[in-house]
């Protein structure tokens, strides 16, 4: 029978991917997707909770903050990614260092 | 129902196609390639949601993430690369220490997942969900509902300020 743990371990599995895109890649569009996997996680998790606990339909109503957070999220992501190509030419991350002491 | 064998089978499939295309997005080293895996790992966790129930959810996933923040996320692999460079090369870095860092996270939260003895109060049941979603966002979580609605005026405009040129 699939239980609450199958959904924490395949949340978790998400949450780790995403943290590892977040940490290797240098491209910040590809940094920006890992963020998506671990939001993608973050609201299994309250769904899946929501689902196998004493608790009501609340956590699917947090789950529905969440992604319109994320929309919002990635929407000014995008708009401050696009204005450092403008302006330095590139999305490497390393390369955005213009504050650096 | 619970007894039947189709219920783990479709169960492992999604979550297979879920990790599986998770695992592409991220170890890819091709642009293109990660933001067309992510439409899988989304579609995935759609499918997730409405087998464990959450009708609306998996709808709200399917339009929100699919239909608009993937097709951002491949506004900006192309509007920050150029079009015809075939070799969308993604650069890597810390990768060794990395992977460590996050295989010991994975340990450790599955240990803890495993371990805790979590407050069982059975299996909600399957009806649809969409009518009380409605319900609770128009009562118990009208405020929140409210500043969500304004967050997302203000990332919209923001945005565009954001990317505005300025006339200099």
């Amino acid at each position: 029978m699939i239980g609450l743990s199958h959904f924490l371990i395949i949340s978790a599995a998400l949450f780790c991917l995403g943290l590892l895109a977040v940490f290797t890649r240098k491209n910040a569009v590809n940094v920006l997707m890992g963020v998506e996997l671990i939001l993608n996680s973050a609201n299994l998790n309250l769904i899946a909770f929501s689902k196998y606990s004493a608790a009501k339909i609340d956590g699917q109503v947090f789950a529905a903050f969440v992604i319109v957070v994320a929309a919002a999220e990635v929407a000014v992501a995008l708009a401050i990614i696009l204005t450092m190509y403008r302006i330095i030419k590139s999305v490497n991350l390393d390369r955005a260092d213009t504050l650096k002491g | 129902m619970e007894n039947n064998l189709l219920v783990p089978i479709v169960f492992y499939f999604f979550a297979a196609i879920t990790i599986g295309s998770a695992m592409i997005v991220v170890f890819a080293r091709n642009l293109i390639h990660s933001a067309f895996a992510l439409l899988f790992t989304f579609g995935g966790v759609a499918a997730l949601y409405a087998f464990i129930g959450a009708d609306f959810l998996a709808a709200t996933q399917m339009v929100i993430y699919v239909g608009g923040i993937l097709v951002l996320l491949l506004f900006g692999v192309m509007l920050t690369h150029k079009l015809y460079d075939l070799n969308l090369k993604a650069e890597t870095y810390q990768v060794g220490p990395g992977t460590a860092a996050v295989l010991v996270v994975f340990a450790l939260l599955v240990t803890f997942m495993l371990r805790t003895r979590w407050f069982s109060g059975g299996r909600g049941g399957d009806d649809p969900t969409t009518a009380a979603i409605g319900e609770l966002f128009m009562q118990d979580y009208i405020l929140p509902f409210e500043v969500a609605s304004i967050l997302l005026l203000i990332a919209l405009i923001g945005a565009a300020m954001i990317v505005r040129r300025r006339p200099e």
